[in-house]
């Protein structure tokens, strides 16, 4: 373990924020526990631990939305209290948040300046004087869009630069930075990266969280690693390699690499011939066999979930025919998939996949809800053999059947909605990004149970965005981008280059 | 995989007294109690029963709509048109009466306009994708508006002996029992029955929660949202039948402001405005407190409006109460 | 046609000066100057009612209560009129609106306190306020008699043919469209409705928001009930009864969405009119007033379902030739 105390200078120069001993407890949960760290001018640090480990407790209590129970904050050298997000952000702390949240139907200056527009002496808004301030704070970070444009006009990678002119409005000293790529694309991630490299050089201090290691090792200077609420180690990104930091993060050696396991792949399950959709996709053409992993990658917006989610029935095609086992299909909404034997399971757990108030019974035989009624009423007990068969099989950590599903983490709530769609008893099953934002344990744990599914003889779609993940997983590959397949590869002959170049149409002569 | 021991997952949380007590429908079944307790206190007369048949009268039209209410509030929608469905419900019933229609007619008439009403609703909400609160606001206004074109100031009152005997006498004479109150118990155990026990149900409750989950999980949301409009819509023509025959008369005012309070006795039921919880068991005890309470104290010649203010204090207090109680627990644990 | 459904004010006045003309083609009567004040007139206590609704709709909230609160302060000031007619109409004024204000603080404190659904606490206070008209007056109602004349004249002045009702209207749009547009907390409200979450990130807090909202909302009801008792020359327990719909209606037809943050002054006034217009105009039509309500009823869903057309998401456009379509309808 790094040493960490915070009074030791690494680089010189007094930290711009400084963490002393803080702990915050929920009812039943110990979310921080004394953690100290500090940051400086001019560093980007980055914040890594699993999901639950604290880093969005610490985001929190920075932002003013929580108070910790014990310990200090110090900004720019004076100790601080914050009662509300107010009180933060006037002492110079900026966050940009997973999902950008902002106002989708006021202007670009006001969702810069909300919470601290410029006055007149009259005590009313200064609107020349904003629009021109938010003018220049868009022409310094490079943006090409007007201040008085909607919010709601712009792409996600629009709106996390009008977070970031936000930040800069205030000239915040410590700019959070919680999973702030989730959304974008390789390109967009580039600017972000130039515009992190902007803010080192103007002396911001920058607090990076992410899930994902290449970018952390490609744009901080520095590491605070968390686990269950401790703090496990801390210093230079140089200093220590990737296999070290999963390590430090989950306590225990995990495999990153996928085991491909060998199966048999049996006859053509799935046929998808020309599928089309006038705005979204065009002619998607594959087949998917028993026993195979078909993987689908391409850019955030290719039109993926898109066709997918036709397939499934969620919206309707305009041409193309779906054959399963040869026979032609009918699908008009997902009542069809799932007779047919597709399952989906939604990229977007908690909007699309979960219904987190319901208990975990309740949820895991959602789809499958007429085979468990007897003489017109459900029945329990059927319910109950389901739910516990599954459950088990998929390592679902809760205390009980009955808990509501809102009350397990992240990467259990998943393990629960990818049982609802397996209780469907499927012969395909369409998994859209499966391991998105669940931590490496459960990302471990449902890499394991792709493979298993794959090796009873299902037919198994993964949608992904990470290439290891697709690469280390599936059979073949799909690449699409903007809406039409670029390229199909097999394993064996392919390359990370070649992919990724079919995905952003860099070499698509060729 | 991660090798950490497996633990066993138990089948349900083991039952304290203390959750069960502090169920939403325990507290109404006190309020109850109280409510009834009181009423016998002032009054000699409210035990007599006669008397609470003839009570019965009284809420159990619009008891029937709140059973429909409370499952379209479930699934986070709500019919604030239903006291105009009733009047114009009830205008097809006087004019199909006025053309000299026999008994059938007359009885199926009513839900069938309610049900086309309903369908209307549905329509709009579900296929054009418009909030329940404002189509059905508009609506309202359609529906009673239509009532007063055709009537203007003018009420139909010829009504054949028959009807009125539906809505004037009993079913059973003992227990003395009248027809409405007959069907409102019959609809409720069908609907708690059906809400409770079946998957029908079950779907509700995940649209209430979270309707896009309910959708990717092959449940028909939008076509399970049109079928309780057109059902609300249904009960409301069924509750026109049961008013005109028991008040044997059609007026453009009919019925009015029943929609407030069929949505009041719904939430005072227990069923959360923001969809996804509540229970047929809690709408009924509810009808029945806000019932029992309106006739207790019409019998002491309490004026209805004073009435409605205590009902009004009710409403807010009894879901205000559970919160402060629930904060100042808290603000002693800590 | 797009640009139309994208500007919703000019697209409403529109409406407005079409049917003022084609009634005035019709009864020439009607699109007269006279004519045109007296309509103001006759529409502006619904004027400030929409417009402090519309103040709650965008933080997300209903006041279901206005009219009843209407009714009470009316009442309130109504009764001070038939005990003292001499006192300046200044303190007719204040106490209706300190009542509203009140009323409307009640209403606050439920949602903004305890976080009960402004429907809920708005139904209940519904019932409440109108019926504690009764609980004070024991059902006795007010007469024009009784009133006094400083009470009653008030309102019946006129500057430039037009009422002080209309010219008190005037005064609360722009106060109401300064406060909205100019202000930070106005802009917060916005802020509020829109996004809550990340208004809280902002530092702007809903809780204080709503108690402003509910607050004002009632204030003007208020004001309105000194408003309409005098003007009509009577008070009691059943005035304005089921005006809240109306009110309610006027913000959905000038476009406030019910889902929160948007919303404009001049939409509420336009919709106020529209609806002003059209009882206006069926007498002068012959249509007997028996239509009004089946007309209003119609107009509001016509409303909503243009609103819902301007306001559709469009589909992803993912396909390059999807993407060049789009930017050439443009």
């Amino acid at each position: 373990m790094q040493k960490s105390d915070a009074s030791s200078p690494p680089q010189g120069g007094e930290p711009v924020l400084l963490l002393n001993g803080v702990s915050k407890s929920f009812p039943g949960v110990r979310a921080l526990n004394n953690v100290s760290f500090a940051l400086r001018a001019g560093e980007v640090a980055a914040l890594v631990g699993e999901n639950g480990a604290g880093k969005s407790t610490i985001v929190k209590i920075l932002t003013g939305i929580y108070s910790p129970d014990a310990g200090e904050i110090a900004v720019g050298g004076q100790l601080r209290k914050f009662q509300s997000p107010r009180d933060s952000w006037a002492a110079g702390i900026a966050a940009i948040h997973q999902e950008t949240v902002m106002f989708d139907e006021l202007s670009v200056a006001e969702n810069i300046f909300m919470g601290h527009m410029p006055c007149q002496k009259s005590g009313l808004v200064d609107w020349p004087h904003m629009r021109q301030r938010t003018a220049e704070l868009l022409k310094s970070i490079e943006a090409d869009f007007d201040p008085e444009d909607k919010l709601k006009q712009l792409s996600v990678a629009q709106k996390h630069l009008v977070e970031i002119a936000r930040a800069l409005s205030h000239e915040a000293s410590v700019i959070i930075m919680d999973e702030p790529t989730a959304a974008l694309s390789r390109n967009e991630i580039d600017d972000l990266f130039r515009i992190i490299a902007q803010l080192k050089a103007a002396g911001r201090a920058v607090m990076f969280i992410s899930h994902k290691f290449d970018e952390i090792f490609r744009v901080a200077d520095s590491f605070v690693c968390l686990r269950d609420g401790e703090k496990v180690g801390d210093g230079k990104i140089n200093g220590i390699t990737e296999p070290k930091l999963v390590s430090m993060m989950v306590g225990r050696p995990i495999d990153q690499v996928f085991p491909k396991r060998d199966i048999a792949i049996g006859d053509v399950v799935l046929k998808v011939e020309g599928l089309s959709n006038p705005t979204e996709f065009a002619d998607i053409s594959f087949e998917l066999r028993r026993g195979e992993i078909l993987g689908f990658y391409g850019l955030v917006g290719a039109g993926r979930s898109e066709a997918m989610q036709c397939l499934f029935g969620m919206s309707a095609a305009s041409s193309g025919r779906v054959l399963l086992n040869g026979t032609p299909l009918r699908i008009a909404s997902p009542v069809d998939a799932i007779a047919a034997g597709i399952s989906y399971v939604p990229e977007d757990r908690q909007e699309q996949g979960a219904v987190l108030p319901l208990t975990i019974r309740e949820n895991i035989t959602l789809a499958s809800i007429a085979s468990h009624v007897r003489n017109f009423f459900l029945s329990k007990s059927s319910e109950l053999k389901a739910v516990r068969a599954l459950g088990k099989r998929l390592d679902v950590r809760a205390a009980h059947w009955e808990q509501k599903l809102g009350e397990l983490s992240g990467g259990n709530q998943q393990k629960v909605v990818i049982a609802k769609w397996l209780a469907a008893r499927p012969k395909v099953i369409i998994l859209d990004e499966p391991t998105k934002g669940i931590d490496v344990g459960s990302k471990a744990a449902v890499h394991d149970f792709i493979g298993e599914l794959a090796e009873e003889g299902l037919a198994v779609i993964l949608i992904s965005s990470e290439l290891p993940e697709i690469m280390g997983l599936a059979d073949r590959v799909v690449v699409m981008q903007e809406g039409r397949i670029a390229n199909v590869f097999t394993r064996g002959t392919w390359s990370a280059e070649a992919i990724v170049s079919a995905a952003t149409g860099a070499r698509k002569a060729a | 995989m991660n090798k950490v021991p497996r633990q066993d997952v138990a089948d349900a949380a083991p039952r304290s007294l203390s959750d069960r007590l502090l169920r939403w429908e325990s507290i109404l079944v006190v309020m109850l109690v109280a409510v009834i307790v009181g009423n016998t206190a002032i009054s000699p007369y409210f035990l007599d029963i006669y008397n609470l048949s003839d009570a019965t009268y009284n809420f159990s039209e619009k008891a029937i709509v709140a059973l429909a209410m409370a499952l379209l509030i479930l699934v986070r929608d709500i019919d604030l048109s239903v006291a105009a469905i009733i009047a114009l419900a009830s205008l097809a019933i006087g004019l199909a009466a006025q053309a000299g229609a026999g008994l059938p007619v007359l009885l199926l008439i009513g839900p069938l306009v309610g049900a086309a009403c309903g369908a209307f609703n549905g329509f709009l909400v579900t296929r054009i994708a418009l909030p329940a609160i404002v189509v059905t606001i508009g609506t309202m206004s359609l529906y009673r508006g239509l009532a007063q074109v055709v009537l203007g100031d003018k009420a139909i009152t010829q009504y054949p002996k028959d009807l009125a005997a539906i809505g004037q006498s009993y079913l059973i004479k003992w227990p003395p029992l009248p027809y409405s109150f007959v069907i409102f118990l019959g609809l409720a155990a069908i609907f708690a029955v059906v809400l409770h026990k079946t998957a029908f149900g079950r779907k509700l409750y995940a649209i209430g929660n979270n309707p896009v989950a309910a959708r990717f999980s092959g449940i028909p949301v939008e076509r399970i949202r049109f079928m309780l409009f057109v059902l609300t819509g249904t009960l409301a023509g069924l509750a026109a039948v049961l008013l005109t025959a028991r008040i044997g008369s059609t007026r453009p005012n009919i019925a009015l402001g029943w929609e407030l309070e069929i949505i009041t006795a719904v939430i005072l039921g227990g069923v959360s405005i923001a969809g996804g919880s509540g229970t047929i068991p809690g709408v009924v005890l509810a009808v029945f407190i806000l019932g029992l309470a309106t006739f207790g104290l019409s019998l002491v010649n309490v004026p209805g409006i004073v009435i409605s203010v205590l009902l009004g204090l009710l409403l807010i207090f009894s879901i205000a109460m559970p919160i402060v109680v629930r904060r100042l627990m808290k603000s002693r644990a800590t | 046609m797009n640009f139309l459904l994208k500007h919703r004010e000019l697209a409403l006045s529109l409406i407005i000066a079409l049917m003022v003309t084609g009634v005035g083609i019709y009864a020439p009567a009607f699109a007269t100057l006279e004519n045109a004040a007296s309509v103001l007139n006759d529409t502006s206590i619904l004027c400030m009612l929409a417009i402090g609704q519309m103040m709650v709709i965008i933080t997300r909230g209903i006041d279901l209560s206005v009219a009843s609160n209407l009714a009470l302060s009316g009442m309130l000031a109504a009764s001070l009129a038939q005990n003292y007619p001499d006192l300046p109409v200044i303190a007719f004024i204040a106490v209706a609106i300190a009542t509203g204000l009140v009323l409307g603080l009640i209403n606050g404190s439920f949602v903004a306190g305890l976080g009960i659904p402004p429907i809920v606490v708005t139904l209940g206070t519904l019932a409440i306020f109108r019926g504690m008209i009764v609980v004070y007056g024991g059902g006795n109602q007010v007469n024009a008699s009784e009133m006094g004349d400083v009470f009653q004249s008030f309102p019946k002045v006129t500057f430039l043919g037009l009422s002080t009702i209309f010219w008190i209207m005037a005064a609360v749009a722009v106060t109401a469209w300064v406060f909205l547009s100019m202000t930070r907390v106005g802009r917060g409200l916005y802020a509020v409705g829109g996004n809550p979450v990340a208004a809280r990130y902002c530092g702007i807090d809903l809780a204080p928001q709503q108690l402003l909202v509910y607050s004002l909302a009632g204030a003007i009801s208020g004001l309105c009930g000194y408003l309409w008792v005098s003007r009509y020359g009577v008070a009691y327990s059943e005035i304005a009864s089921g005006y809240e719909l109306t009110v309610i209606a006027s913000c959905v037809i000038g476009g406030v969405s019910i889902a929160g943050g948007v919303g404009t002054v001049a939409g509420a006034l336009l919709g106020a009119l529209f609806l002003g217009v059209i009882v206006n105009a069926l007498p002068v039509m012959q249509i007997t007033p028996f239509w009004q309500m089946a007309i209003s009823g119609s107009v509001i869903l016509a409303a909503v379902v243009v609103n819902a057309r301007a306001e559709k998401r469009g589909v992803k456009l993912i396909l390059p030739e999807a993407r060049l379509a789009a930017g050439a309808a443009k």
